[in-house]
């Protein structure tokens, strides 16, 4: 394990550094487009939430895995030459956004009505009612899912080793064949996801902690 | 000048008709008490004045706005008229001078210092100066519905609907609410439209007293006629002496 470390010590951390960058850019769009998608879903208007709902049931129920295969293969076919690291990272965005759009739907609608009608009846637009009273609310109910929705995507992003996205996994992948040690390979590499996602996942129960109070 | 207007307004619940055939106009600094049995449709017809509920046919006219018209921009209507609630529905994310200022701020663009100064001295006015950094869940119920009338106060609205301000509050906590309802009352031309049980009030405050059951109004009186003399519908009549005897 130790020969695994410092002998592909670069490689690690440039797998790291991938893993983490793809994960924090997944992880901010994911947020916007599935907080988007979960507004679409409570909107009066009609169409807005059909929309809304074809969106999640289509990306929530296709594996990642198609989903990264589809971006990494079709995109550079037909629209724009993208690479593996690219790709991926964009799939896994829209895969993650449609669950996340699913967790925040249900903490918006878990919000009481009133608060909604509260601020409507006091002037506010629909926007303004939706930024300032019922999003804020909504979201302090969803950081529990929400944080284990980011866990995933730290892990899921582990689908870029199929689509040459050099990250962990897939430096691991190329660590495993070229030492024949399969099993610290992978040990390592299960590490390295460790020191990500530990941090995320205490973070986010302090983050718990704090807004209950 | 007339500021609320039912003409022949009807609205249905899918296959519910929740208002029939309304016909009701208050005028500019009117006070008006809605009263009537729980499933008669004052609450449905409240919520139509400011646009929480829409109407289906018929034409209802607020502050010269049509809300039958589903063209007609709500915000507008709603600037000019507050709402307060049963449940207070204060912003449970925001402190008690916060829920007063964010509407004034954010709708009426009013300066912070100027707008600060004013939601101070409406919590003055309700004797809750001392809440002014709590969380709505640190009030009592009284407590709530007095920061929810000054919330809709600091709009400077032209009229205040009340849905049954006091029927979730404790007994002891009725009087302080009504006391802060009739001050608003004090001030002529603002234009209240308030359901209650609350007959005392009633008697105070009120121009006229509007009865409904089963959607419809049955009864539309001057209050001394009202209590005084006796309502010519026999369920107003009935009604009235069942809640004044309580």
């Amino acid at each position: 394990m130790v020969y695994i470390l410092t002998h592909y010590w670069s490689e690690l951390i440039q797998g790291l550094g991938y893993t983490l960058l793809s994960s924090v850019i997944a992880l901010v769009f994911s947020t916007v487009i599935g907080t988007m998608f979960a507004i679409f879903e409570v909107l009066p208007n009609h169409a807005m939430r059909i929309i809304g709902r074809i969106y999640i049931e289509i990306f929530r129920n296709i594996p990642l895995l198609v989903i990264a295969m589809f971006f990494y293969v079709i995109i550079p076919m037909y629209v724009a030459k993208i690479d593996g690291f690219t790709a991926g990272t964009i799939g896994l965005t829209i895969y993650t956004s449609s669950f996340i759009a699913e967790t925040v739907r249900a903490g918006i609608q878990s919000v009481d009505n009133g608060q909604m009608e509260g601020a409507r009846s006091n002037g506010l637009t629909y926007w303004q009612a939706m930024r300032y009273i019922v999003l804020p609310q909504a979201f302090k109910i969803v950081i529990p899912p929400l944080g284990n929705q980011f866990i995933n995507l730290v892990k899921n992003s582990s689908v870029l080793a199929f689509v040459a996205g050099f990250d962990l996994m897939y430096q691991g992948n190329s660590i495993a064949s070229l030492s024949l040690d399969t099993i610290n390979s992978y040990v390592v590499v299960g590490l390295f996801y460790l020191v990500i996602t530990l941090p995320l996942s205490y973070y986010m129960q302090h983050l718990e902690k704090r807004l209950a109070n | 000048m007339s500021m609320i207007e039912f003409h022949n307004v009807e609205k249905y619940y899918g296959d519910f008709h929740a208002l029939t055939n309304i016909n009701l106009t208050i005028n500019e600094g009117e006070k008006v008490v809605l009263i009537g049995p729980s499933g008669s449709g004052k609450s449905t017809l409240i919520r139509t004045v400011n646009g929480l509920e829409r109407v289906q046919s018929g034409q209802l006219l607020v502050n010269g706005y049509d809300l039958a018209d589903k063209k007609t921009d709500m915000n507008k209507i709603r600037k000019n008229v507050g709402m307060v609630f049963q449940h207070f529905n204060l912003y449970a994310n925001k402190t008690v001078l916060e829920n007063i200022m964010i509407a004034p701020r954010l709708v009426l663009k009013r300066p912070e210092a100027e707008n600060k100064k004013l939601a101070m001295d409406l919590l003055d006015s309700v004797g809750l100066a001392d809440k002014a950094g709590n969380l709505p869940s640190q009030l009592s119920g009284g407590q709530s519905q007095r920061i929810a009338i000054a919330r809709s106060l600091a709009m400077k609205p032209k009229c205040l609907l009340f849905d049954e301000p006091t029927s979730a509050l404790d007994p002891e906590m009725i009087d302080d609410v009504l006391n802060v309802m009739k001050n608003v009352a004090a001030d002529s031309s603002m234009t209240m439209l308030v359901v209650t049980h609350e007959m005392g009030f009633a008697r105070e405050v009120a121009d006229r007293v509007v009865f409904m059951a089963d959607g419809q109004i049955l009864e539309d009186d001057r209050k001394e006629q009202f209590f005084d003399g006796e309502p010519t519908n026999e369920r107003a009549r009935q009604f009235l002496s069942k809640i004044i005897t309580h």
